[in-house]
């Protein structure tokens, strides 16, 4: 049915037909709903079932857990600050609520530009924007204007990924880089006390949220750079480690639970999508350099108060460990590479967020840093084995 | 010598021929030699249509190396001389006679490299070995560093390359021997372990084991001894060798073959004995379910062969005939998100992976579409070579001569790419890209 009706409206797509103007949108849709049945016509006559749509959907898949807990702890934070009381439904439905409206504006301008270039480039579109529509949400604060999400995104994709020829051209990770954009374009409303907690009612859900003296909405690691060492929750109760794993604590949308984490962590390994290589030495890196600053504590440096293990709970350390330093377009391609990568962002996390009190949190630019310097990584490995065919050659001509 | 290669992909596909299956003769009607199998050769034709030709006698010679022929494997007549653009020879059929006759012969004289070497060229076998860099017919004028032969073929439902040279066992020494004098180095013999063929003792067995590409020889020279720049190899199978014997010994080489109709298609997979070239539509009649309709015939095996038409004919080197589903009139609703475990796939992204030892009937369909390179790393997986295929691949489609060469282009030949190409999710024509660098540095360098 669906199937004759589309073979029916295909004329008028194709060059001279009247709505040529949208060929790439209709083949966009037509290629989503059914598999393309266009034969190998050169080498290889059959193909693995693995596509690049199959590879992004796994990726939204395993971002499920984040999105459905950060939905109902936006709800939950929200009901703990108005001092009101509800049930788990009701707080889930107040953060779908607060998340709907960011996660379609993000996915309206993203995806327009990505129709409106692919249509301009007369290419198939790309399915890149599935997976950073959804993370551009889930790593921004719930109280970030929607239209500043809508300007962030439309500066990342198009000149972070659109610039330089599309997805699988890009140097740095499109949703971190909206992110980043985000933070030093507006740092009043991305970060400080206010901006981790949503603060109105929504359709007679929730509370309007004001701060008892003494307390207020900032994360863990807001707090810590601020001076505090006694973390403590929106309403002033102490925060266990328990809490932050499970991510019951202020926090961007997505990055709060580290349990939802892993869960997303586990399928991307499994399945294979994303390189345990780099996943490990993150963490590796963490780690490493976590237990460095932890034997070393400074009172000018309060972060270095933090056992290595809540290093990696808190923030955005393990979200950006599972889903952004392995994002393959923009991270090491060598296999040893990718070691280097993983531990040197873990790394670079960790130092930013204890020894530069500026930056509560690291982790989004060590990413972008170790982005940049991917292609460096991979040059020297890549010369590695140059230089073995090289002595070789000579050693072989002798 | 053992290798183990740990990297690479055994592709499980139905329609495999059963151990012990009775074998057919089959002699064709007519054959078709299609001079773009032989690489780096140019055609210059010493036949015209409604000439007769008897067995070994010369059909064309290459342009720059006259002395380098390509012979008819059948005595008859020259039915057509197909061109394409430019006058270009697209293929020489031959309508087989139904009488025999005595098969020409070289004179062959095995006291020096230079006789063996003209005999080879002469006979019509010169053209069947490769040499690398460049995945050509050897030029002459090059002394090989060292000469790879594989026994045995690892590519899907491949024939066992043992049971076509059973008793030949004088060709092949002949040939192992002849070879030896050729080049500087050794001859390397690839071989599964269960061959115990008694090899002379000139030559160096290795015994290689592991998933496919382990049985292409240019795979087992890189393990063994890679090629350098500056240097040469040649690579064959064990058939071409018994071929090289036999021309040796009586001045004519062989030209029948095994052929295996293989694939999900094929009513009964079966081993027909039959001649090089050999019109397909005689060796799959009456064997195809259904009709040819949306049906592709594949002359070799799924990974690298030729899709031919029905009316086409058996291309070298392959022995091997693949019939399966063209796809293209197959509807999958959102095939993307499938959950169904029917969906061959080496990622555990689908749930094929309950069933590792499932044999499947694959289409032709790329199964999604076209992109840039998003993946790293999954190319490794099934690269068995110390080449960074991503690298390369870059290299070639920038043009860039030197990194190619830094990057081992000399290496490697289109064949070597064919399971990277099978895995890429972002369905890019590797081994396309491969012969376009290859032919590209050769026209460069020239």
């Amino acid at each position: 049915m669906l199937r004759k009706y589309l073979n029916k409206i295909k004329p008028n797509f194709e060059p001279g037909g009247k709505l040529h103007a949208f060929q790439s949108v209709f083949e966009g849709f037509e290629s989503f709903l059914y598999t393309p049945n266009s034969t190998s016509q050169s080498g290889t006559h059959v193909h693995d079932s693995l596509d690049s749509k199959r590879i992004m959907i796994i990726v939204v898949a395993a971002l499920m857990p984040c999105l459905i807990f950060g939905m109902f702890n936006t709800g939950y934070q929200n009901y703990l600050c108005a001092g009101i009381e509800g049930s788990v439904w009701e707080k889930f439905a107040y953060g779908f609520l607060a998340l709907l409206p960011r996660i379609i504006v993000t996915y309206v301008v993203g995806l327009g530009i990505e129709f409106i270039v692919a249509q301009w480039r007369k290419e198939e579109i790309q399915e890149g924007f599935l997976v950073t529509g959804i993370l551009i949400p889930l790593i921004c604060p719930i109280e970030t204007p929607v239209w500043m999400l809508a300007v962030a995104t439309a500066f990342s994709v198009i000149f972070v990924k659109e610039v330089f020829g599309g997805t699988g051209y890009n140097i740095f990770n499109v949703a971190l880089t909206a992110r980043a954009f985000l933070f030093f374009a507006y740092p009043a409303q991305m970060s400080g006390d206010k901006a981790f907690i949503a603060s109105e009612p929504i359709c007679g859900l929730g509370g309007t949220v004001t701060y008892a003296d003494g307390v207020s909405g900032a994360t863990p690691l807001g707090q810590l750079a601020t001076g505090t060492t006694e973390l403590t929750n929106a309403v002033g109760e102490p925060i266990s480690t328990l809490d932050a794993f499970l991510g019951l604590i202020p926090g961007s949308v997505g990055e709060t639970s580290t349990l939802c984490i892993l869960i997303g962590a586990a399928l991307l390994l499994f399945t294979g999508i994303a390189s345990w290589k780099i996943m490990l030495s993150v963490f590796a890196g963490g780690l490493a350099m976590g237990s460095v600053a932890y034997l070393l504590p400074s009172a000018t440096y309060p972060g270095s108060s933090l056992t290595p293990w809540d290093q990696l709970l808190y923030g955005g350390f393990a979200f950006a460990a599972v889903f952004m330093a392995t994002d393959p377009v923009t991270a090491a391609r060598t296999g040893a590479g990718k070691y280097i990568y993983g531990f040197l962002v873990g790394v670079i996390a960790i130092i930013i967020r204890v020894y530069n009190t500026g930056y509560p949190e690291g982790a989004m630019l060590a990413v972008l840093l170790m982005n940049a310097l991917a292609p460096l990584i991979d040059y020297c490995v890549v010369q590695v084995n140059i230089n073995r065919r090289m002595r070789r050659s000579r050693t072989g001509a002798q | 010598m053992n290798i183990n290669f740990r990297r690479g992909l055994d592709l499980k596909i139905t329609g495999g021929v059963a151990e012990g299956a009775p074998m057919t003769t089959i002699t064709p009607r007519s054959i078709a030699i299609v001079p773009d199998d032989f690489p780096g050769f140019t055609a210059k034709l010493d036949v015209k249509p409604g000439d007769t030709v008897t067995t070994g006698q010369t059909l064309m010679h290459d342009k720059i190396f006259t002395d380098i022929n390509i012979v008819s494997p059948v005595t008859g007549t020259v039915r057509d001389v197909v061109r394409g653009e430019r006058r270009k020879i697209l293929r020489v059929v031959v309508d087989t006679a139904e009488t025999s006759a005595e098969p020409s012969k070289v004179n062959v004289d095995t006291t020096s490299a230079e006789y063996i070497k003209r005999a080879m060229m002469q006979g019509g076998v010169w053209v069947l070995m490769r040499q690398r860099p460049y995945d050509i017919v050897p030029s002459p004028e090059t002394v090989p560093v060292n000469i790879f032969v594989t026994a045995f073929d690892s590519a899907p439902l491949a024939p066992m390359l043992s049971a076509e040279v059973t008793g030949k066992d004088a060709e092949i020494c002949a040939g192992l021997k002849a070879l030896a004098s050729l080049t500087t180095g050794k001859v390397y013999v690839g071989v599964r372990a269960s061959n115990q063929r008694a090899l002379p003792a000139e030559v160096e067995r290795v015994e290689i084991s592991g998933p496919h590409p382990a049985g292409n020889a240019g795979v087992q020279a890189s393990a063994i001894a890679p090629v350098n720049k500056g240097e040469t190899i040649w690579t064959m199978d064990i058939v071409t060798v018994a071929r090289i014997g036999a021309l040796l010994l009586t001045g004519t080489a062989f030209w029948n073959t095994h052929v295996a109709v293989t694939g999900p298609d094929v009513i009964t997979p079966t081993v027909i004995k039959t001649i090089i070239g050999a019109d397909i539509d005689q060796l799959i009649a009456g064997n195809v379910t259904d009709t040819l309709r949306h049906k592709r015939i594949i002359s070799g095996n799924i990974l690298t062969g030729h899709k031919v038409s029905e009316d086409g004919y058996l291309r070298y080197p392959y022995r091997q005939i693949t019939v399966m589903d063209e796809g293209d009139d197959t509807d999958e609703f959102m095939g993307w998100a499938s959950l169904s475990s029917e969906k061959m796939s080496t990622s555990r992204s689908f749930f094929s992976w309950l069933t590792p030892n499932k044999s499947y009937a694959p289409d032709a369909r790329l199964l999604g579409g076209k992109r840039s390179m998003i993946m790293s790393g999954l190319y490794d997986k099934v690269m068995p070579m110390d080449i960074i295929p991503e690298y390369l691949i870059k290299a070639i489609l920038s043009g860039d001569i030197d990194r190619m060469e830094a990057l081992g282009i000399y290496e490697v030949a289109p064949e070597d790419f064919a399971l990277c190409e099978y895995i890429d999710p972002s369905k890019l024509e590797l081994q396309k890209i491969v012969r376009q660098g290859l032919d590209y540095l050769r026209k460069e360098l020239a």
